[in-house]
C-alpha cells in the first residue's frame, strides 16, 4: 500500500534535518527541490509538502539572507522593536526586501523569557534587545556583515539558576548515576523510580515509573525512549538550562530508561528554538561514546543503547507526546487517537517511553540516591521538587528550584514581584491565577504545571495578554480536528474584537460559550487548553473585558473600514483619504 | 466455548458489541444513528470531525475510534450534544465556502443533511471567506476545494480501499488543505480513476465526477427522500441518488 513511509531513518536523512539545510542553503525550500528529495528519499511529495508547511521554519518563498523572527512572547517578546526594525530595514512585518537581504517576521515563544527581549536571526537568539541594539544590527545588516564576526556578548545565552534545591544543587559525576543503575538491576531500579513517587514533569503528572513498567511489559520488535525536548511552551526555559548544564544527567537519565525498558535506541527531540544547543549536545554525546557511556556493551555489560537527536522546526503542537513522534517519523506532527498510548504503540508502532527533559535529569538522581532521597521531599501527592521558569514582571528572573508545595505568595517574594495582579501558572494552557488565591501552591492536587511562571504586574493590561495567547493558540492549532482548527481562529476573533472596542456584552456571552465548547471537544490537549486563558480572566478580571465593551445590543463582525485594507494594500495608499473613518 | 455477552448502554439502551469493536461499530449494527462526517465503515477510523462526540461516564469522547468497554454508559442523544454537534457543523461551514443552493451536490450532502438533522438554521459564527483553488485539470473529475471539510474520506480510501496514494492533507492549522500526489500537484495528473472508491466517497460537494450533474433532479435524492438518521444509508449514500426509492 502507498501509505506514508515511516521508516527508521538515521540522523542527517531525517526530513526535517534535510529541509533545514535546504532552507538554509537556499533561503526557500521549492516545489522543485521537494520533487527531488521525494524521489531521493522515497516519500510521498504530499508528505514533503505537508511537513514543509506544517512547520513554521520552512518556507516557500524566499527569506532574507538575514532572517529575522522576533518573539511573541508576554515575557521575551516587544513587537515593538520589530516595528522599529521593520521600519529603518523598510519592509513589514512577513516580507522580505526586494533586494534579499533581510526578511522579518513574529514568532511563537522562543525559550528566552528570562533575558528578553529577544530574537532568532538564522536560528541564533539575541537576548536583551532595545532600540539600541535593534539600529546597530541594522547596520551590521545593510554592511552585509557575517554574522559571526557580529558581538558576541549579543547571542550569549546566560543560564541563571537563582535557586538551587534537590536536583541543581550539585552536578553528578559523569557516569554515577548509570553505574548504579547497573549496579542494581533493572527490577529493582524500577522500584526505586516507582517508591520515589516521581511524576511526569512536562505538567501532566503520569507516574514515571508506571509509565516504563508499562512499556517494559509491552511487547514489540523493538522498544525506545523519547526525551521531550521540545519546550515550546510559552514562559518556560528550564529544560533550556538543563540541556546546557546538564546534557550528561539528562542522557544518563535516558540511558537509564533504556536500560529498564529493554531499549537500545532512544532520541531527544529538541525544539526548532533551541537549534543553537546542538553542538554542545552532539559533542556530548561523542564523549559518552568514548568513555562508553553509549554504544554497545555499556560499562562492560549485555546493555547495547544510543542516543540520536532530531531537531523540530518550529511547532508548539509537536510537545504532545504522539505529535512528537508524528515528527520523528517525518510527517506532520499530527496527535495520534489514543488508545493505544505510545507506552504500547508508539515510534513505529513500537512500545516507547516519551518523558519530559527535567524528569529524566530526576530518575539519574534517584539511580544514584535511591527512591526515598527524592520521596522525602515536596507534599503527599507530590513527591521531590520542581524546577520553574519564572519570567515576567519581576526583579530577578530565572531558573527556580522548590520542593513541592511551595505557594505562590513565596515564590514572587523570592524573585522580587512586587504589585503583582496575576501569575501565568503553566503558560498560556495553564492557569491564570489573580492575587486573591496567591495562597494556593505548586503541586500536583493544587497547581500541577510544567514550570511556567509568567508573572504580570499591576501596569498590564490582562486583556492584551489573553489577546496574545488567543493569537498565540490559533497560530499553533494543527488542523486537524473542527472544534480547535475553527475554534481557535473564533476564538482570537472574538477577543480581538472585544480587544479593539467593537465588542458587546454579547460578544462576551458568545466567547464564553465557544471557549466551554472547544475545550471540552477537542481531540488534544492544545484544543482542551487554549480556552483557558480567556476562561480564566473573564473570571478573574471580567473588568478587563467589561471596561471596553461598546453599549450597543449588537456590532457586526464586519467592518466596512477594515474590508478596505486590502484595496489600500493593493494601491499602496494608507493616507486619511483611504479610510472611511 | 460458552463466551459471555458483551454491552454497552446508549442512551440507556443496551447495546451489544464484540471485542474491538467501537462505540459507533456497535451503535450502527443496532440501528443507532450518531452524528458523523469523517467516518465511513470499512476505513480506518480518523476522529477529526468530531460530529460523533459522545459523553462516556461524562467525559467527553469521540465514537469513531474509542473502543467499546464492557457496561460503558454512553449518552449521545441528549439536547446538549445535538447543540454541540450543531455548533460543529456550523463551524465547517464557516470555514469553508458552502453555498448549497448553487451545489450540485444538494440533496445528496451528507453535511447539509447533518445540518438539517441537527436543526440548523444559519452559520451562527461569521463567515471566513477563504480563498481556495479549484482543480478541474481532471477529463472525469472535478476537485472544488471552497467544499471540503478535511474529513479525510479520500485519503483513506484511496491509500485502503484502491491502493493509491492520490490524496493527502497538508498544511496546518485552518491552512489545512485537501493536496495531490502527483508532480504538478494537480489532479489531471495523479493517478485517480473515475472508478477508485476515492473519487466517490466524498461526502459533500468537493470532490464531483464530471458529465453526471443533475442526473437525479433536485427532489428526488437522497436526502430528499430519506433523513440522515435513518438506520442503513450508508450504502445508498454512497451511491448517490442511484436508489431504487419508489
Amino acid at each position: 500500500m502507498g501509505v506514508e513511509s515511516s521508516n527508521d531513518v538515521q540522523g542527517a536523512d531525517h526530513l526535517l534535518h534535510r529541509l533545514y539545510e535546504i532552507q538554509l542553503k537556499y533561503g526557500y525550500i521549492s516545489k522543485e527541490v521537494m520533487l527531488c528529495l521525494s524521489k531521493e528519499l522515497q516519500l510521498p511529495i504530499t508528505q514533503v509538502e505537508g511537513v514543509v508547511d506544517f512547520y513554521s521554519f520552512f518556507y516557500r518563498t524566499p527569506r532574507g539572507r538575514y532572517h529575522l523572527l522576533f518573539s511573541h512572547c508576554t515575557s521575551c517578546g516587544d513587537l515593538s522593536l520589530m516595528q522599529r526594525c521593520c521600519e529603518v530595514v523598510g519592509i513589514s512585518a512577513g516580507e522580505t526586501r526586494s533586494d534579499g537581504l533581510v526578511s522579518i517576521d513574529s514568532t511563537s515563544c522562543i525559550g528566552m523569557c528570562d533575558q528578553g527581549p529577544a530574537l532568532l536571526i538564522n536560528q541564533l537568539p539575541i537576548v536583551n534587545l532595545d532600540d539600541a541594539r535593534i539600529d546597530q544590527l541594522v547596520l551590521l545588516m545593510e554592511q552585509q556583515t557575517p554574522i559571526c564576526d557580529w558581538p558576541s556578548d549579543w547571542f550569549t545565552v546566560q543560564e541563571k539558576v537563582c535557586r538551587a534545591g534537590l536536583l541543581l544543587h550539585d552536578t553528578l559525576e559523569v557516569g554515577a548515576g548509570l553505574r548504579a543503575a547497573l549496579r542494581q538491576g533493572r527490577e529493582a531500579l524500577l522500584q526505586s523510580i516507582t517508591d520515589s513517587g516521581l511524576r511526569g514533569r512536562g505538567g501532566a503528572g503520569f507516574s514515571a515509573g508506571m509509565k516504563w513498567r508499562f512499556c517494559r511489559e509491552a511487547v514489540g520488535e523493538a522498544h525506545y525512549v523519547i526525551c521531550n525536548a521540545d519546550e515550546g511552551e510559552p514562559g518556560t526555559f528550564k529544560d533550556r538550562m538543563l540541556l546546557r548544564e546538564h546534557a550528561d544527567t539528562l542522557f544518563e537519565g535516558m540511558t537509564i530508561g533504556g536500560y529498564v525498558i529493554g531499549a537500545e535506541k532512544g532520541f531527544l527531540y529538541l525544539r526548532g528554538e533551541y537549534r543553537y544547543l546542538l553542538s554542545h549536545l552532539q559533542q556530548c554525546l561523542v564523549m559518552r561514546r568514548q568513555q562508553g557511556l553509549l554504544g554497545s556493551s555499556i560499562l562492560g555489560e549485555a546493555f547495547n543503547f544510543d542516543i540520536e537527536i532530531v531537531v523540530g522546526a518550529g511547532a508548539y503542537i509537536c510537545g504532545e507526546e504522539s505529535a512528537l513522534i508524528e515528527s520523528l517519523e517525518q510527517k506532520r506532527g499530527v496527535p495520534r487517537v489514543r488508545p493505544p498510548f505510545p507506552v504500547t504503540s508508539g515510534y513505529l508502532g513500537q512500545p516507547t517511553i516519551v518523558n519530559n527533559v527535567e524528569t529524566l535529569v530526576a530518575a539519574t538522581h534517584i539511580a544514584l540516591h535511591g527512591g526515598a532521597w527524592f520521596a522525602a521531599h515536596g507534599t503527599a501527592s507530590s513527591k521531590g521538587s520542581k524546577i520553574l521558569s519564572i519570567s515576567g514582571d519581576c526583579a530577578r528572573p530565572g531558573v527556580y528550584e522548590y520542593d513541592f508545595g511551595l505557594t505562590i505568595a513565596q515564590m514572587l517574594e523570592d524573585c522580587g514581584a512586587t504589585d503583582t495582579q496575576a501569575v501565568q501558572i503553566g503558560g498560556p494552557s495553564g492557569r491564570l491565577i489573580a492575587a486573591k488565591s496567591f495562597d494556593r501552591t505548586i503541586a500536583f492536587d493544587d497547581l500541577a504545571t510544567g514550570g511556567s511562571m509568567m508573572i504580570y504586574g499591576g501596569q498590564r493590561n490582562m486583556l492584551n495578554v489573553v489577546q496574545n495567547f488567543a493569537h498565540f493558540f490559533a497560530h499553533e492549532s494543527c488542523g486537524f480536528c473542527t472544534p480547535c482548527r475553527v475554534g481557535t481562529q473564533l476564538m482570537k476573533n472574538g477577543v480581538d474584537k472585544i480587544a479593539t472596542g467593537h465588542g458587546t456584552a454579547y460578544d462576551m456571552d458568545e466567547l464564553k460559550r465557544l471557549s466551554s465548547m472547544v475545550k471540552r471537544r477537542s481531540h488534544c490537549g492544545l484544543g482542551q487548553t487554549a480556552p483557558n486563558p480567556i476562561l480564566n480572566a473573564m473570571e478573574s478580571f471580567p473588568e478587563a473585558f467589561i471596561g471596553v465593551l461598546t453599549h450597543h445590543e449588537y456590532e457586526p463582525y464586519f467592518d466596512l473600514d477594515r474590508s478596505l485594507n486590502e484595496a489600500r494594500r493593493l494601491t499602496g495608499r494608507d493616507d486619511a483619504e483611504a479610510h472611511l473613518s | 466455548m460458552n463466551r459471555s455477552i458483551t454491552v454497552i448502554e446508549i442512551d440507556g439502551q443496551a447495546v451489544p458489541f464484540d471485542e474491538g469493536q467501537t462505540i459507533m461499530d456497535a451503535a450502527m449494527a443496532a440501528g443507532i444513528y450518531i452524528p458523523h462526517l469523517c467516518h465511513k465503515p470499512g476505513l480506518t477510523p480518523h476522529g477529526s470531525c468530531k460530529l460523533c462526540t459522545v459523553d462516556v461516564d461524562g467525559r467527553s469522547v469521540s465514537s469513531c475510534t474509542m473502543p467499546a468497554v464492557n457496561g460503558m454508559k454512553v449518552s449521545n442523544n441528549t439536547p446538549a450534544l445535538m447543540e454541540v454537534r450543531k455548533s460543529i457543523t456550523q463551524m465547517l461551514f464557516v470555514e469553508g465556502n458552502h453555498l448549497c443552493p448553487s451545489c450540485e451536490k444538494t440533496g445528496d450532502c451528507t453535511l447539509q443533511a447533518v445540518a438539517y438533522h441537527l436543526g440548523m438554521l444559519d452559520g451562527h459564527y461569521p463567515q471566513f471567506y477563504p480563498k481556495r483553488a479549484v482543480d478541474a485539470s481532471h477529463p472525469e473529475i472535478l476537485l472544488d476545494r471552497d467544499r471540503c471539510i478535511l474529513c479525510a474520506l479520500c485519503v483513506r480510501a484511496g491509500r485502503e480501499v484502491d491502493g493509491k496514494e492520490i490524496f493527502a492533507i497538508t498544511g496546518r492549522g485552518i491552512d489545512a488543505t485537501l493536496s495531490i500526489h502527483s508532480e504538478s500537484g494537480l489532479l489531471g495528473d495523479s493517478d485517480l480513476s473515475v472508478d477508485d472508491l476515492a473519487a466517490h466517497i466524498c461526502p459533500v460537494g468537493a470532490i464531483l465526477i464530471k458529465d453526471e450533474g443533475y442526473e437525479v433532479p433536485i427532489g428526488r435524492r437522497t436526502f430528499d427522500l430519506h433523513c440522515i438518521a435513518e438506520p442503513g444509508l450508508e450504502p445508498v449514500i454512497l451511491r448517490k441518488g442511484d436508489h431504487t426509492d419508489a
